[in-house]
């Protein structure tokens, strides 16, 4: 069964239409990333999904049930982590962690849960001293101390250091691994390759593509670029058949600084954004 | 499994008890806010029986009357001001988003908003009260009823005014805005209900307006608590009016708990 079905689902400000007929299908337990530029309605999909929003239009299920009209037991089984939030102050990082453990039948261990985001050694600092990187990654545990079948992540990662960032996706890797379902949006390319099962990209509203990393917008059957330094200087070509090009170039010799390279997923997707505007 | 999960999550008094704690921690860790709170009333209270001087028949002293109507006063703002820039500052920082994406209830948000009001409107009480027994002969009634007169006075006005001021922190924009929407009426009604004036120098349109609130019943409530019998001719009723101030307080509870129902947003934005 699907964690997340929609189909349809359209929501306007007014005049402005932040999502315009978007179709999704997030199985049980897949990592699944959101991509597209600023404005192209990711946190408006994502938050209509996770009940802060009324859609104007589209089907919607969440775990089985419709996020506009679900109870408590429901959200006790969602996890969400807000894109922002500068609540709870005053509190320190522990008492926020415990006191939101206080909320869920089976809560996951409050100190487990500080040590899997890595602010074990703020434990017992106040929120309001903690740098952008450390909120982030309070807001991460607030949204998994519960011990939730299904986690929103809306830009997680956004202002996290290099090391942290691993340490995030670690983290992700080890709550997928127990078949948590996983819903994020970032953009982070090399984010979205690490982590998700599937991409789609949205933009204007709209999905224009949807894949795993390596097949996104026909990215594995796309020419190759073999390069290499020829007699008269560099050169340069695309090719679908790079290895009876190189046997044919080679004859036996070595190509000096030769290399095969398939477009990135940055490429895929700065030319799927580039297309539809 | 689903049910099995619904009827083991604690109980929505259970998790609301648990806000009123944690409302606690982060209002009295706010340390200028909380002195400006507790002490701004007191401060005043001092300063208008320094200025307004003299006794009535029976020996009664300006100061002991400014008192018992700053007790009321001090207690609208301890909920009134409190809920309303609180519960506006809670939908700015994410407070209630946050919460709404979890299982807690608004019941529950409100039950711990009411702990935290509850707690602070004592500690308001007492803080005056010591003032006043300090500095202007105040003594505490002996008479039960007296005391009856006093928890009754004291809940309806917390309710009320702890109503109102969630109903006033959905209509402003934001904290700030509250903020202002909420000092300017209450500033505004302490002159109209005699707290910072004395009644007999009041014009009578004022008192008129002013008597539409609650601020003058839950003035005039504590000062039938806390003053002799003979100070009740001083009213402009001429008595304490303990049918009226419950009537008035009491349907403002009322009208509080529908604009509540009515307006109370998880967030700012619409949609
Ligand atoms: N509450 C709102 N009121 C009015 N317009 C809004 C509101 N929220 C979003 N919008 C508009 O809807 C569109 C989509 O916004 P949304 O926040 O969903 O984009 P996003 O993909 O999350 O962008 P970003 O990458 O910058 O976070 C934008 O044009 C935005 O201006
Ligand atoms: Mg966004």
């Amino acid at each position: 069964m699907d964690a997340i079905t929609v189909r349809g689902l359209g929501k306007s400000y007014g005049d402005v239409t932040a999502v315009a007929g978007v179709d999704l299908a997030i199985r049980r337990g897949e990592v699944f990333a959101l991509l597209g530029p600023n404005g192209a309605g990711k946190t408006t999909t994502v938050e209509v999904l996770e009940g802060h929003r009324r859609r104007d239009r589209g089907e919607v299920s969440v775990l089985g049930e419709d996020p506009g009209t679900a109870g408590r037991a429901w959200r006790a089984r969602i996890g969400i982590v807000l894109q922002t939030a500068n609540d709870a102050a005053e509190l320190t990082v522990r008492e926020s962690v415990r006191h939101y453990a206080g909320y869920y039948a089976h809560p996951a261990d409050v100190d487990e849960v500080i040590e899997r985001v890595g602010l074990t050694e703020k434990a017992g600092a106040r929120v309001k001293s903690l740098s952008g990187g450390q909120r982030r990654r309070l807001d991460v545990a607030l949204g998994i101390i519960g011990g939730p079948e299904l986690v929103f992540l809306d830009e997680p990662t956004t202002g996290f250091d290099p090391e942290a960032r691993r340490q995030f996706w670690a983290l992700i890797r080890s709550l997928a691994s127990t078949g948590t379902t996983i819903l994020l949006t970032t953009h982070y390319l090399d984010e979205a390759e690490a982590l998700a099962d599937r991409v789609a990209v949205i933009v204007g509203g709209r999905v224009v593509a949807e894949g795993t990393p390596a097949t996104l917008g026909g990215r594995s059957q796309a020419k190759a670029t073999v390069s290499w330094l020829a007699e008269e200087g560099p050169r340069t070509m695309l090719t679908d058949t790079p290895t009876a090009l190189i046997a044919e170039l080679s004859r036996g010799r070595e190509l000096p600084e030769l290399t095969v390279t398939r477009p990135s997923l940055e490429d895929t997707y700065l030319e799927l954004i580039g297309e539809t505007r | 499994m689903t049910t099995a999960q619904a009827t083991a999550l604690p109980s929505p008094t259970r998790v609301g008890l648990s806000r009123g704690r944690i409302e606690l921690r982060q209002f009295f860790r706010q340390r200028e806010q909380v002195i400006f709170t507790f002490t701004f009333p007191a401060f005043i209270l001092v300063l208008l029986a320094s200025i307004f001087n003299g006794t009535y028949p029976d020996g009664v002293s300006v100061g002991q009357v400014f008192s018992a109507s700053m007790i009321g006063a001090g207690i609208v703002a301890t909920s009134f001001l409190n809920m309303g820039v609180g519960v506006a500052l809670d939908r700015e920082d994410g407070t209630l988003k946050r919460l709404h994406g979890t299982p807690v209830t608004a019941t529950s948000y409100f039950l711990g908003k009411i702990v935290l009001v509850a707690v602070a409107s004592l500690a308001e009480v007492v803080l005056l009260l010591a003032v006043g027994m300090a500095l202007f002969d105040v003594t505490l009634p002996t008479d039960p009823g007296r005391w009856v007169t006093f928890a009754w006075v004291f809940l309806l006005t917390v309710v009320s005014c702890s109503l109102l001021g969630i109903a006033i922190s959905s209509i402003a924009r934001g904290a700030q805005s509250a903020a202002a929407v909420t000092n300017v009426p209450y500033v505004a009604l302490l002159f109209m209900s005699g707290v910072y004036i004395t009644l007999d120098a009041l014009p009578e349109w004022m008192l008129r307006v002013g008597s539409l609130f609650p601020i003058k019943w839950a003035a005039q409530g504590f000062r039938s608590v806390f003053l002799p019998d003979s100070m009740a001719v001083q009213e402009a009723a001429g008595s304490w009016e303990h049918g009226t101030t419950a009537l008035a307080l009491g349907a403002w509870c009322v009208v509080g708990l529908l604009l509540c129902l009515v307006t109370f947003r998880w967030t700012n934005r619409r949609g």
